[in-house]
């Protein structure tokens, strides 16, 4: 897999600013252009094209064939695919959200991540399962949930998370030039953010076992991922203002991490705020962090701080909602509590 | 409990399909094949040789061979926990079966799947999976890359009557019939979701379920070998020119009992129906009496045939007694491509 880094500035001229959900109907777009064997199924995503539009436009490239509006019926949405590929296809499925996920975890779980270990090596599942989640849209409790952690314990599967529409092409790229069953997490709220990524024309992978420094900084690690990075990167800059240099870490994928990323700089701040959407109990932070502990403690100067999202289902209210999401307020303070003040900082041992 | 239908001995008269005798003959081996691995892994089981849960196709033999025999290697099936028959008779071998339920390194999954996910690609066996009702997906989906693929290749999903309770059941024959899947569902009906009589957890008629579809549905004698490959051919032929899905409902008996730790079944079922089943409808011996009826054999040629058979069956089980296990090395591999 060719690996590509995020753009030097001497490329700006050959890069163009789209959003994400655009990010993502290129991928799938050039990759179905590559290889017949790839396919798309969902609910709505051929003449409507999906319920967040990613689908846009490919029916009328690649036909009701390869774009396949299916009933709403997720279980067998992932067991399709999971068949369709044993019959040698790559499928990929798009389901309408995360929370529905559920309906189709027999299959993710029982089967998707199982099959190639349960049968020997046998089978290969390049299966790529889409799905946006997250909250933020008063969709309520049962549509606005960050689930990735269920996902994120299961050997067998891979989760794939980014943030910026450069990660979100180039990822869905390799995922699709892959073999591994991949759970690949948009944000409903990404849909729309722009960023770079190269001219159409110009090939780019992103690794899907590689996190990115997004901004550098000596004195915290902000380990986050998904909508967060986003939100930890203006935490950051505010933070700059009063002196604090925060070193965001956007994992960019979950299963596998690059631990070796988030172990490095904790070497260099011996401090760590993860943050992250979901919440806080048995998720994916609290797993990041018994890492860190397992592999760094030493070069701890103070106990990890965790910004999570609430205790509870997704309240609907606005002001409620808002209160129940971590936000840019919530990371700085993270920051401050474990950083000492300017002031009165001995400047570190190390 | 109630039996919605009394079950007859013996065998319906109906016309024979024209068939070539070598193909009778070659299902009553297969059959006694069967059979004869059941039995030894129910030995294995109760001397403690072998670990686990087993679930013993002992008396199902008509469905997966009349079934298999209508398909070619490159058809799918996708099976079930009860699944050594289907393995079998879709052309798995005894030595790496029987290796296989002893978590043994020549096993078909080099022994991380055990009796219950057993999957051999080379002669179209996708997997046995042991949440019921879990493949009907995964066998639809092998269907439609077919039909994507442009290939005639046709998925046999074979499930008990059990997973007529599951949900995902309906989503794919609803899926299958829309987009028109050369998919066959064929349900064994062995009368028990594991210890309870399936009057007792499934409503009204079973075929109907598959009709609402407008699934073309079946129903067969599954004790019968003939009348289960006829009624299979058929469905393989609509399959194969595109005419879409099809349900056939077996109507069969499993001897044991749902594992084969399960050996007291009185509470559940009466010792004369399990005698009535193995004395008056049992397939081997009726195909048997048939082909010797037919004078397509003799029962001197036909015992002989399971002597062969069970000379094969004891080789393999040696054969997998003496293989080695997997290297413990072998632990975190396959887990990623």
């Amino acid at each position: 897999m060719a690996t590509a880094k995020e753009p030097e500035r001497n490329e700006k001229k050959t890069m163009r600013t789209i959003t994400y959900r655009e990010a993502l109907r290129e991928a799938i777009a050039e990759e179905m252009r590559r290889d017949e064997r790839i396919y798309i199924l969902g609910e709505d995503i051929a003449g409507y094209g999906g319920t967040y539009g990613v689908t846009k436009g490919l029916i009328e490239e690649f036909g009701e064939k390869r774009v396949k509006d299916t009933p709403l019926a997720e279980e067998v949405i992932a067991g399709a695919a999971i068949g369709s590929a044993l019959g040698g296809l790559r499928p990929i499925a798009e389901l309408m959200t995360m929370n529905f996920s559920l309906l189709a975890s027999d299959q993710i779980i029982n089967s998707l991540a199982k099959f190639r270990y349960m049968f020997g090596g046998q089978a290969k599942l390049p299966v790529v399962i889409r799905m946006p989640a997250g909250g933020g849209a008063q969709r309520g409790a049962q549509h606005s949930q960050m689930l990735e952690s269920l996902y994120a314990h299961i050997p067998g599967l891979k989760l794939v998370m980014p943030a910026t529409p450069y990660d979100a092409k180039g990822m869905l790229k390799a995922s699709l030039r892959q073999d591994d069953p991949i759970l690949f997490i948009e944000h409903e709220l990404l849909y729309n953010v722009k960023g770079e990524v190269p001219d159409l024309g110009v090939h780019y992978t992103v690794p899907l076992d590689q996190g990115i420094v997004r901004r550098e900084g000596k004195d915290v690690t902000i380990v986050t991922f998904s909508r967060m990075v986003h939100i930890c990167s203006q935490a950051a800059e505010d933070l700059a203002k009063e002196g604090i240099e925060a070193e965001v870490i956007d994992l960019r994928a979950i299963r596998p991490i690059d631990l070796d990323l988030v172990l490095d700089s904790v070497r260099k701040t011996n401090r760590v705020v993860i943050a992250e959407e979901g919440w806080k109990y048995y998720g994916t932070g609290q797993g990041i962090a018994a890492l860190i502990y397992e592999y760094a403690f030493d070069w701890l100067d103070a106990p990890i701080a965790h910004v999570t999202g609430k205790d509870v289902p997704m309240p609907y209210s606005k002001v409620l909602e808002r209160a129940a999401l971590p936000g840019k307020a919530e990371v700085i303070a993270a920051v401050k509590a474990l950083v000492p003040a300017r002031a009165t900082a001995g400047v570190g041992a190390r | 409990m109630a039996n919605t239908k009394t079950p007859q001995p013996g065998l319906a008269k109906r016309e024979s399909a024209p068939a070539d005798p070598d193909l009778w003959i070659r299902m009553y081996q297969q059959m006694v094949q069967i059979r004869l691995f059941e039995e030894q892994v129910n030995d294995l089981y109760k001397t403690a040789r072998m670990p686990g849960l087993a679930h013993l196709y002992s008396g199902e033999e008509a469905v997966a061979v009349g079934v298999c025999n209508a398909l070619r290697r490159d058809d799918y099936i996708t099976s079930t926990h009860r699944g050594h028959g289907h393995c079998l008779a879709k052309g798995a071998s005894l030595d790496r079966m029987f290796a296989e339920l002893l978590g043994k390194a020549p096993g078909y999954c080099r022994g991380k799947g055990g009796s219950m996910h057993i999957a051999d690609q080379d002669t179209g066996n996708l997997g046995a999976n042991a949440i019921v009702g879990g493949s009907a997906g995964i066998a639809t989906g092998a269907a439609m890359s077919a039909k994507m693929r442009g290939a005639d290749q046709v998925t046999v999903c074979f499930f008990g009557d059990g997973a007529l309770g599951q949900g995902v059941l309906y989503e794919v024959m609803n899926m299958a019939s829309l987009w028109k899947l050369p998919v066959i569902y064929v349900c064994e009906n062995n009368l028990y979701n594991e210890y309870t009589h399936y009057t007792e957890t499934t409503a009204g008629e079973l075929t109907a379920r598959a009709k609402a579809f407008g699934i073309h549905a079946e129903t067969v004698d599954g004790q019968d070998v003939r009348g289960v490959y006829e009624e299979a051919r058929q469905a393989v032929n609509r399959a194969r020119q595109g005419e879409g899905p099809t349900f056939l409902l077996c109507d069969t008996y499993r001897y044991y009992g749902h594992h084969v730790g399960d050996i007291q079944r009185t509470y559940y079922r009466a010792k004369e129906e399990e005698d009535f089943w193995r004395t008056e409808r049992d397939p081997i011996k009726l195909l048997a009496g048939w082909l010797v009826e037919q004078q397509v054999s003799d029962t001197v040629t036909l015992d002989q045939m399971m002597a062969d058979v069970r000379a094969e069956v004891a080789a393999a089980v040696e054969f997998a007694l003496a293989a080695p296990f997997p290297d413990v090395s072998e632990v975190d591999q396959h887990v990623y491509a």
